[in-house]
């Protein structure tokens, strides 16, 4: 029972992983680049909901959605699309730039000290001797109904069609008419909607935030959405799930626990040297 | 007035100048074909009016108007598109997705399911596959999807790019065959082919590319009679 108790909080730290591992894997399918300051949007985030959670908990939630959704976007905007074309390490390191900015521009305004941000005090479920956080329940039934509903959108709808397209070949996706610089300005939105969602669920989990709140977690999302193959969606939820619950049972083992985080970027190391790809990724399709 | 009018482009690719100032132009309800060997720039040509490659010099019209530089997209929603070479079907989309990509400008759903219904009636074999992954179908009918994928958005002007190339002698067929019969259907045809005698076959005019440049052009007829094109292109 105790390990199911330890599977459950995997999960639930698995799906915040995943939702963070989607906007990597999204954006790295669709516009072909590894958007660094990913994480700290993430930080964004829950800074937003720092700073209107004096008015009402769902408005600081709105909030937050609506500003890294904004953030996200205005990046695109500003800090990639004049680079489109450039070479990758150019992007890579605008990125890594655009990061410290974030982070920079957090610390001038709330200062480099933690700040805690107790957004509800949701209480624990006892099954008799068990005890399992509300947080927890709520966070794996969010995390599953965001990526079932992603999954969804981008099967059937025509955004979402359009999205695999240009991800596939941006070439033919324009022979449809498709304008990729709006699907790729949809991707961030998407991408940042849900790290604006994954910051609510870490600070349901431990109540507090520094302008480097998004660093590791972000770090940990990349390491799984290339576990399940990044450019895959399916690829970054299984990823993000299985180093929750990794994350999880290694933390359970005292004699390991502090080893926690080695343990996690060693496994994505053995995946990567059996399956280079990652798990769901597939092999570049050859031109014929 | 030409459908589309190609003056005088210049294509660099770094210091290599790919196309050296052709032109040319397609009427309304034909069938023109720009045949060539490997690297002649008839690629370089079509990508150019497409707006993929942005020419150093000259002018495309389509209807009248000037393409240079409108954005790929804006170009196919004025009704001018392609189909590339190596067909570049989505392979993660079933058959119908396909098509439907095709449709991806259109608004009026019941055109589209009709439309749907007539390319299924012209390519039976993607009705039967409709479910089907478009990575996994043989390449006849991967170039049956995209030229079907390509006709769902009613194209002015469609451009087809090798469309022969990899396929079995009895699909080549089929594939003229039907080229031939988008073309009666109202459909006009700009067709770049190194299989020049079929090509030639079908077409109202022709042009000859050579490193570059336009160096001969007549009826479809004339060419396929012309002694330089039977030597160069048609094995004597």
């Amino acid at each position: 029972m105790e390990l199911l108790i330890t599977f459950v909080n995997g999960l639930s730290l698995g799906g915040i992983y995943a939702m963070i591992a989607l906007g990597y894997t999204m954006v790295y399918g669709i516009a072909k680049m590894l958007n660094f300051a990913h994480g700290d949007v993430i930080m964004v985030g829950g800074y937003m909901i720092l700073l209107f959670l004096p008015i009402n908990p769902i408005v600081a939630i709105i909030a937050a959605i609506i500003f890294c959704t904004v953030v996200g976007i205005v990046i695109e905007k500003v800090a990639y699309k004049p680079l489109r074309g450039a070479s990758p390490l150019a992007v890579l390191i605008t990125a890594i730039g655009v990061s410290y900015l974030l982070q920079s521009v957090a610390q001038i305004a709330f200062g480099s000290a933690s700040r805690f941000v107790v957004i509800a005090n949701l209480g624990t479920l006892k099954i008799g001797s068990l005890a399992i956080g509300y947080s927890t329940i709520i966070t794996l039934i969010c995390s599953m109904i965001v990526m079932i509903g992603l999954n969804l959108f981008v099967k059937f709808s025509k955004t979402g069609r359009a999205m695999i397209a240009v991800s596939e070949d941006k070439g033919a996706a324009q022979l449809m008419g498709i304008n990729v610089n709006n699907i790729i300005m949809i991707t961030f939105a998407i991408g940042s909607a849900l790290a604006a969602l994954a910051s609510l669920f870490f600070l349901l989990k431990a109540p507090s935030i520094t302008p480097t709140f998004g660093a590791l977690p972000g770090i940990k999302a990349f390491t799984a959405a290339v576990i399940g193959g990044i450019g895959s969606i399916p690829g970054a939820m299984v990823g993000g799930l299985l180093l929750g619950v990794i994350e999880c049972f290694a933390q359970s083992v005292p004699a390991i626990a502090p080893y926690t985080d080695a343990i996690e970027f060693s496994i994505l190391i053995i995946i990567l040297l059996v399956k280079p790809t990652g798990l769901l990724g597939k092999k570049r399709r050859e031109k014929v | 007035m030409a459908l589309l009018e190609v003056k005088n482009i210049e294509v660099y690719y770094g210091v290599i100048n790919a196309l050296k100032g052709i032109s040319f132009e397609v009427n309304e309800g034909e069938i023109v074909t720009l045949i060539g060997a490997n690297g002649a720039g008839k690629t370089t040509t079509m990508n150019s009016i497409m707006g993929f490659i942005h020419p150093k010099a000259g002018e495309i019209l389509f209807e009248g108007k000037n393409i240079v530089g409108t954005p790929t997209h804006k170009i196919m929603r004025g009704g001018l598109t392609q189909v590339p070479e190596g067909r570049r079907v989505f392979a993660e989309l079933n058959v119908y997705e396909n098509l439907m990509m095709g449709a991806y400008t259109s608004k009026d759903r019941s055109s589209v399911k009709k439309d749907l219904d007539n390319i299924y009636s012209l390519f039976p074999r993607l009705e039967e596959r409709k479910n089907q992954m478009a990575g996994m179908l043989s390449g006849g009918e991967q170039q049956m999807l995209a030229m079907g994928r390509a006709m769902m958005s009613h194209p002015k002007l469609l451009m087809l790019d090798e469309p022969s190339m990899g396929l079995a002698p009895i699909l080549v067929s089929q594939v003229f065959d039907m080229i031939k019969h988008l073309n009666e259907t109202g459909t006009t045809i700009l067709l770049v082919e190194q299989n020049a005698e079929k090509a030639l076959a079908i077409a109202d005019r022709a042009y000859v590319m050579e490193t570059g440049a336009i160096t001969l052009s007549g009826t479809g007829a004339e060419l396929a009679a012309s002694e330089k094109v039977r030597e160069a292109y048609l094995g004597g």
